[in-house]
């Protein structure tokens, strides 16, 4: 989050777009959520050159090159260390990691628990299309077992990594999930992101026509939707289904899908709290695959790593006065030759 | 004890002196010579000092791999090497005592604690038998003295402290007898003892008293028949202080940091030796020093990049293994084109190798390791105060040519400590940084370039987000000139290549012209790089006061040489390369100039002595 400046000057949609060429394939979910992120970004009060946007490779990694922002298309999985040292010598830019499956949770994963651990203050979105895109169809750290791809033809005998529990496990402050078909509530969560003070992880659903075009098919689907993804609402009990007729319950520590009526009713099911100390249900509401949880499953306040830094920064100076490089250089046994 | 003496020993004067300190990981032998040091120092000697220590933290007690010595030379002219071979060495076990005689010198002193000398640690030494009761130190003169019980007996009075505690002062006890044979003062030492533990009477009552009782035992007892003194060294006049390599080092950035009038952005991981810059930096917050401890040695370089497009002075530091992990994003850093300084401070390799040791075999690895033509300007110092200058240097130079920079040190560099001259920070240049301006309602006109050189430099402009109108995307593809958009053209690569290149090449304009040591034209050029300047200059030095027809040049930059390295190499017959490596730079040398070499490698992961160059110049010309 960065200080809303009341003299931001008026921004649009077309001032966020740059004028390179978009590259992905035609029907990829990458367009949508480019689309969201350039609608959302004038309306959050952050002046355009404060905003940076850092990637890794891979499909979702070209992104920065679309963004009319300040941005780095940078390594292999380590978008999240960059962001970091950005974050660092400049803590009042507003940073965003793009990232995916494989870029952030295969080569890049050990970057990103320890950017959510330190709670840097960066935007990080993840594009989860369960697959390996940029190099043509291999399965990821997020496919399902048993999925037959170029490399694992008899299918992947992996069991799949849960980003959102990672990331929880990792004392993310900001956790959510979202998915590409859905763009208003793509939108609202990546402005609920923005407004988060230290590390947000946002995983987006994203479809890839081309590697893996059915991964998504129940979540895009209008007759099937409702049954597979629970929007959750703060203060609201967890209500899903095509009918709005199923909802969530915890039973010794399970989690168990129950059918409203007979003797259940709202009252029954688990009312949502992202602001919630503990992280143990957004947990336990990570890990439910039917339905998907989507929306912001913990939201918490805490000091980001710049902002224990720059305290350390000011402790030091109010305790030793004004910097002298003389005076450091005399830090230590003198002698005086003559 | 007496206070009547039949004889005073006989006190001597000498130019210089080799003393070495050595015992287990845990009798405070670093301590010990740290103290001895500091003391000569602040007497006026020149100090020239060889930390030389196991990587294992504990190695188990009494063992050879546990044995930890500390080696400093002290004298009355100017030195610049801790010394080849000590003429005294205090051995505090057995381990101690096999381990380092084979480098005293012959006829040199040997202080022994005699206690240690048991089975159970002969054994451990892999004695047969006693080397005190037979004749395996015929040839040199061995003091022999019970310093545990000594120092036991000394400290009986002391309250508080148990047996084992007591025992952990003998260090100080062997060391009260070196400042006697050595006619040093006590006054640091004990000043130091009482700042070191304050809050604990007991501890500081036990090793003030065994510092005092070693010297008055040294006084009082007759078996020291010699004394020694070294006067003061003609050093430059003024203030002084003793500096290691990376104390050095990380004062040099900081320095840089404020003459630029930016944070100092330190993003590390722990690796030995290079460790202690990060340890130093974290320190100095109230200079706005942003230390950051990376959760890998990739992390740290990704996060330097990401502070050097913010704007900071970025810098890591590393070792070799470090430089391995890192390549890939200093490659990236390479085609970003942004300003950071990468310390590699060279240990004992290939792999993890010695990691305590000093080498100086990253060279081609730091100049060739990474993928594709990715050319980095290289500066290696020369001694542990050239730290200081050289790192600021480094600096300089990435901030003309938008590049990272190599600080290329040497684990011998970074532990070992010499005297350096207090300077006025007023008196060093002020280092210009130029930041683009924001430009207001662009939009529709003229975009801003990422990749416009600059017609002298060939550097890119140093755009840093918060700066309005000057948006800008770069990364690891293939760009377009000017634009710096992705793009495949093949001239477009081609001349993205050239540019790199004959940017960091255009640095030579502002480095200093390559000195020779010497005459002219002789028979024989000696070139040295790193810190084999002090053994190959001296040796030199040695050489020519015997009338060879000799001269030294020592490079501190490595990439691009300086503008008139090829012609002084022309002037010489021969050329003679010490190094200690395969010989990397020879290699170097000879493909870049084509001309022959003799490479003179050293792979016994510890600096080279004088003598072994002067020994070789001899051979060469002979």
């Amino acid at each position: 989050m960065t200080t809303i400046d009341l003299e931001t000057p008026t921004l649009t949609r077309k001032d966020f777009v740059s004028d390179q060429e978009v590259r992905w394939c035609p029907g990829c979910g990458d367009y949508s959520i480019l689309a969201q992120m350039q609608k959302v970004l004038p309306d959050l009060g952050i002046r355009r050159e404060n905003i940076v946007f850092i990637s890794g490779i891979g499909c979702s990694s070209r992104f920065p090159y679309y963004m009319n922002t300040y941005g780095i298309h940078s390594i292999h999985g380590r978008a999240p260390t960059l962001a970091t040292g950005l974050a660092i010598s400049n803590p009042d830019l507003s940073i965003w990691v793009i990232t995916g499956d494989g870029d952030g949770l295969s080569i890049g994963g050990n970057h990103l628990i320890h950017a959510i651990r330190r709670n840097a203050n960066i935007n990080i979105i993840l594009f989860n299309n369960r697959v390996y895109g940029l190099t043509k169809g291999q399965f990821s750290p997020t496919s399902r077992q048993g999925m037959r791809t170029k490399s694992s033809p008899m299918g992947s005998i992996e069991q799949p990594l849960e980003p959102l529990s990672l990331a929880l496990s990792a004392g993310a402050t900001f956790v959510a999930r979202t998915i590409d078909t859905n763009p208003n509530h793509l939108g609202e969560t990546l402005t609920r992101a923005a407004a988060h003070k230290g590390t947000s992880l946002v995983e987006v659903y994203q479809n890839c026509l081309i590697f893996n075009p059915q991964e998504w098919t129940d979540y895009h689907n209008r007759q099937t939707r409702d049954d597979h993804m629970l929007f959750l609402e703060d203060g609201q009990p967890m209500v899903f289904g095509v009918n709005q007729d199923q909802g969530i319950i915890v039973r010794d520590l399970q989690p168990e899908i129950v059918k409203l009526g007979n003797g259940i009713s709202e009252d029954d099911l688990l009312v949502h709290d992202a602001t919630s100390e503990s992280p143990t249900l957004a947990y336990i509401l990570s890990r439910l695959r039917h339905p998907a949880v989507m929306g912001v499953l913990r939201e918490v306040e805490g000091p980001t790593y710049a902002e224990g830094l720059m305290h350390q920064v000011a402790e030091a100076k109010a305790k030793k006065g004004q910097s002298d490089l003389l005076s450091l250089y005399q830090e230590s046994d003198l002698w005086e030759v003559k | 004890m007496s206070e009547v003496k039949e004889k005073e020993p006989s006190l001597r004067e000498l130019d210089a002196i080799v003393i070495r300190f050595a015992g287990d990981s845990g009798d405070g032998m670093q301590l010990t010579g740290t103290q001895f040091t500091n003391t000569s120092a602040v007497l006026g000697n020149d100090i020239s000092t060889f930390p030389d220590f196991p990587a294992e933290i504990r190695a188990p007690a009494g063992t050879m791999a546990g044995v930890s010595g500390f080696q400093v030379m002290f004298s009355r002219e100017d030195i610049l090497t801790p010394g080849d071979a000590p003429q005294v060495l205090v051995a505090m076990n057995p381990a101690a005592l096999k381990k380092n005689l084979p480098d005293l010198e012959r006829g040199g002193f040997i202080i022994v604690n005699t206690d240690s000398f048991n089975r159970q640690n002969l054994r451990k030494a892999d004695y047969d038998d006693n080397p005190l009761e037979d004749d395996s130190l015929k040839g040199y003169r061995v003091y022999k003295v019970p310093l545990t019980s000594l120092n036991r007996e000394a400290l009986k009075d002391v309250e508080g402290l148990t047996t084992k505690e007591k025992d952990r002062s003998q260090n100080l006890f062997a060391l009260g007898i070196t400042f006697w044979i050595f006619d040093r003062p006590l006054e640091m030492t004990l000043e130091w003892i009482e700042k070191k533990f304050a809050g604990k009477p007991a501890v500081i009552e036990a090793n003030q008293k065994a510092l005092r009782m070693g010297y008055y035992f040294g006084e009082n007892t007759e078996i020291f028949r010699q004394r020694f003194r070294i006067s003061p060294a003609d050093l430059p006049a003024g203030t002084y202080r003793k500096l290691t390599g990376n104390e050095a080092t990380a004062l040099g950035l900081v320095t840089a940091a404020v003459k630029m009038g930016k944070p100092l952005f330190y993003g590390s991981y722990p690796i030995t030796p290079a460790s202690d810059i990060l340890h130093f930096l974290a320190k100095l917050r109230h200079f706005d020093v942003r230390t950051f401890q990376a959760e890998d040695e990739i992390a740290a370089m990704g996060s330097v990049i990401g502070a050097a497009f913010g704007g900071a002075l970025a810098v890591t530091g590393t070792s070799g293994p470090g430089i391995a992990l890192k390549s890939e994003a200093m490659n990236l850093a390479v085609v970003l084109e942004l300003p950071m300084v990468i310390i590699d401070v060279q240990r004992g390799g290939p792999s993890t190798g010695l990691p305590t040791k000093t080498e100086q075999a990253d060279l081609l690895q730091v100049l060739f390791g990474r993928n594709g033509e990715s050319p980095m300007p290289v500066v290696a110092p020369q001694s542990p105060t050239d730290c200081f200058d050289l790192a600021i240097e480094a600096v300089r130079l990435a901030i003309r040519g938008m590049t990272p920079v190599i600080f290329l040190s040497e684990g011998y560099l970074a532990n070992s400590s010499e005297p350096w001259r207090i300077i006025d920070p007023d008196d060093i240049p002020a280092i210009d940084v130029h930041h683009p301006a924001p430009r207001y309602g662009t939009n529709g006109k003229e975009p801003f370039l990422p990749y416009q050189r600059d017609p002298v430099t060939l550097a890119r402009p140093w755009a840093i987000p918060g700066t309005a109108g000057l948006e800008y995307r770069v990364g690891g593809l293939s760009k377009a000139p000017l634009t710096g958009n992705v793009s495949y053209d093949p001239y477009d690569h081609e001349k993205m290549v050239k540019d790199r290149a004959e940017k960091v090449a255009r640095l030579a304009d502002i480095i200093p012209e390559q000195e020779v040591f010497g005459p002219e034209k002789a028979e024989l050029l000696v070139l040295s790089w790193g810190g084999t300047y002090g053994a190959a200059r001296s040796a030199v030095r040695r050489a020519q006061k015997d009338g060879k027809s000799v001269a030294h040049t020592h490079l501190r930059y490595l990439n691009p040489f300086p503008a008139n390295l090829e012609e002084i190499l022309s002037r010489y017959d021969q050329i003679l390369v010490p190094e200690l490596n395969k010989g990397q730079m020879a290699f170097l040398l000879q493909g870049t100039f084509a001309i022959d070499v003799l490479s003179y490698p050293k792979l016994h992961a510890r600096p080279f002595r004088i003598n072994e160059i002067l020994a070789k110049i001899n051979e060469v010309l002979d």
